[in-house]
């Protein structure tokens, strides 16, 4: 009843339809795409750019890829198809090398092992069920299994030192303990910037201030050549050692003020509640302000997760022996220069999976949590 | 618990027992300004003090001073027989003795309602879990919520929320409940039934201390009225004297624009 007239018996206004083209994929299209003849000649140059790309780039990667080479290393048929066809001979060549590295050829199922361990890790930390006290205890056994399996020595596997470790397991090690290690300092040092003591909050700002202010190479760097300097004469941390120390360290800082970003935006009001409750300062921390602060936080923290995840690659420059660098060391070999791209096309993949899968999850995540608030 | 409109709650004061809240000239500055000036109140046990005043008065200082929400500068404060100090051992004796009810009720968003109720028995108490269930439902049935225990603040109505926060407070059993402004945020259809709530404490015996701008809750149930303008006390009585027969023109300001409101 639109229309409202005194004395009028008011009568009810009928159900229409929607009006024809201002929905569905047509109208979709000629809003989006063909609004004018401008917009219509960049559609269909567009189109024309992306078509003919998708056509070269399949024709390369699939139809004229070569799969295998006979022998193993007379690589003349992938040469020929150069600029052709993708040479995928490299990684079917190479896979072992890129992914395990050094490690000793008839003991790569223990490194492959150690990889599938820490993708059920994340697996299993990802379902809510689990979020238990139990979760730690698996974290520990876990951990544990996959240090004996690495090193080995015991149950009749050959000890291999931590210098022949190398590719997906060295990737996993330093970003799963980084950020394993990281993320606690990280609350409680956005915790103690936040202190009323204030030789706590001096000493968390310094940290943070100070190792933000550097690059993480030049971090690197230090754990790697300045540190042992300082160590006394004979005595040695295993280089992987110092350098997962610095990532530590690195993302520590850079969580810490993600974390400080949440506790920040938490209502004064809830922190009042939790006082007059009298709740101690512990108790309102754990059971009021992180479980509230932390969930406003996901999508910051995940982009400093994924960063970081990728950024381990950045160990090369102090000649640990992970992902990127086995895949740049499996090209050295004269066979096999030239095919750069099939092989860090095939590293970028696995580095997309895992970032794509963070990135999905803590999506999936914020919308189970926000469900229960509103 | 029903509470009828408009007969006035019976005073429950105590004044032979020892005071459950005493202030000695109390002072309190934000940097240069200075928000309660040499405020001394003594509240008895059992009994019922509406404080109200225009906006910027310090009356909600006041009353967060009471359980230290904020820190008072000159002066003392006893709450219990306890002095409050810098010593957190006091501290919590105090809070755990003194409920507080905010404006914007403050629940817990990601807990339950009954999770709301129970944390705080639970880990400050030491009350077993079981038992602190049972004394929520006790208490959210007394508020008219039982039904929606499993539910998030979030879900439920701005009323409903604050009749929480109120067995929320009283889940610790304590001794003296603190109110700041509890109607302020509510649409006014709610407000009764938060108010309704409140006249039923005030009927069991409980020593409340309420900011409020509802005067009709003062005359069913306040044994005093406490006017605060600029940081002091200007005029206390029973509701009758002060409503009807106030002594001060800030007071009779202060009435004539509240009523007009209404």
């Amino acid at each position: 009843m639109s229309d409202i007239t005194a004395g009028s018996t008011p009568v009810p206004t009928a159900r229409r339809d929607a009006p024809i083209h201002t929905s569905g994929p047509i109208a979709w299209l000629r809003v989006n795409l063909f609004s004018g003849w401008v917009s219509t000649a960049v559609t269909l140059l567009l189109a024309y750019l992306i078509v003919t790309r998708l056509i070269s780039f399949v024709d390369w990667a699939f139809i004229n890829a070569i799969w295998a080479v006979p022998g193993g290393n007379q690589t003349q048929a992938c040469r020929d198809m150069k600029g052709i066809g993708a040479c995928w001979a490299v990684i079917t060549e190479k896979h072992r090398f890129i992914l395990f590295g050094t490690y000793p050829y008839d003991e790569q199922w223990r490194p492959l092992i150690v990889c599938l361990l820490f993708i059920g890790l994340y697996v299993v930390s990802a379902m809510r069920r689990f979020w238990r006290a139990e979760l730690g205890l698996i974290w520990i056994v876990t951990l544990a299994v996959i240090g004996l399996l690495m090193w080995g020595g015991v149950f009749g596997m050959p000890y291999v030192p931590q210098e022949r470790w190398g590719g997906l397991p060295i990737t996993l090690i330093l970003s799963t303990f980084g950020l394993a290690f990281a993320f606690p300092l990280s609350i409680l040092v956005a915790l103690g910037r936040r202190s009323k003591m204030p030789a706590i909050k001096m000493i968390c700002v310094v940290y943070v201030e100070l190792v933000r202010g550097v690059p993480l190479i030049s971090l690197l760097f230090m754990a790697s050549v300045m540190f042992p300097l300082f160590l006394p004469e004979g005595m040695n941390i295993d280089k992987l050692l110092r350098a997962q120390v610095a990532i530590i360290l690195f993302a520590g800082a850079y969580l810490a003020e993600v974390v400080r970003a949440g506790l920040q935006a938490l209502p004064k009001g809830q922190y009042e509640a939790a006082d007059a409750l009298g709740l101690s300062y512990w108790q309102k921390t754990l059971l009021i302000v992180l479980p509230q602060a932390l969930r406003m936080v996901i999508p910051p923290l995940v982009n400093t997760f994924i960063g970081f995840f990728k950024d381990t690659s950045l160990v090369l420059i102090i000649g640990i022996f992970d992902l990127l660098t086995a895949g740049k060391t499996a090209i050295v070999e004269p066979a096999w220069q030239g095919f750069g791209v099939e092989v860090y096309i095939f590293i970028a993949l696995i580095y997309f999976c895992f970032c794509f899968a963070m990135s999905r999850y803590s999506q999936s995540l914020e919308a189970q949590l926000n469900t229960r608030r509103r | 618990m029903s509470a009828t409109a408009e007969a006035p709650v019976a005073s429950l004061a105590r004044t032979d027992a020892p005071p459950a809240i005493v202030l000695d000239k109390v002072n309190k500055w934000f940097g240069s300004l200075h928000v309660l000036r040499d405020v001394s109140m003594t509240v008895a046990n059992g009994e019922r003090v509406v404080v109200c005043g225009p906006s910027g008065s310090g009356k909600s200082t006041l009353i967060r001073c009471i359980n230290r929400l904020e820190q008072h500068q000159e002066g003392r404060i006893i709450v219990e027989g306890t002095e409050l100090t810098d010593d957190l051992r006091s501290l919590d004796a105090i809070r755990r003795e003194v409920g507080m009810v905010f404006q914007s009720f403050n629940l817990f968003p990601h807990l339950t309602i009954l999770e709301n109720c129970t944390l705080a028995p639970i880990w400050v108490r030491k009350t077993p879990k079981a038992e602190a269930e049972a004394l929520a439902m006790s208490y959210l049935e007394r508020v008219k919520i039982p039904e929606q225990v499993k539910k998030y603040p979030g879900q439920l109505s701005g009323g409903q929320q604050q009749r929480v926060a109120i067995a929320r407070a009283l889940c610790m059993q304590p001794k003296i409940m603190l109110f700041d402004e509890p109607t302020s945020a509510l649409d006014p259809e709610m407000i009764k039934e938060v108010l309704d709530t409140m006249v039923g404490l005030a009927d069991s015996g409980m020593t409340m201390v309420c900011v409020t701008h509802e005067m009709g809750f003062a005359r069913q149930v306040a044994d005093r009225v406490v006017f605060m303008d600029r940081g002091e006390i200007v005029e206390s009585g029973t509701p009758a004297e002060m409503f009807e027969t106030p002594k001060t023109d800030r007071l009779r300001l202060f009435l004539s624009q509240i009523l007009r409101g209404h």
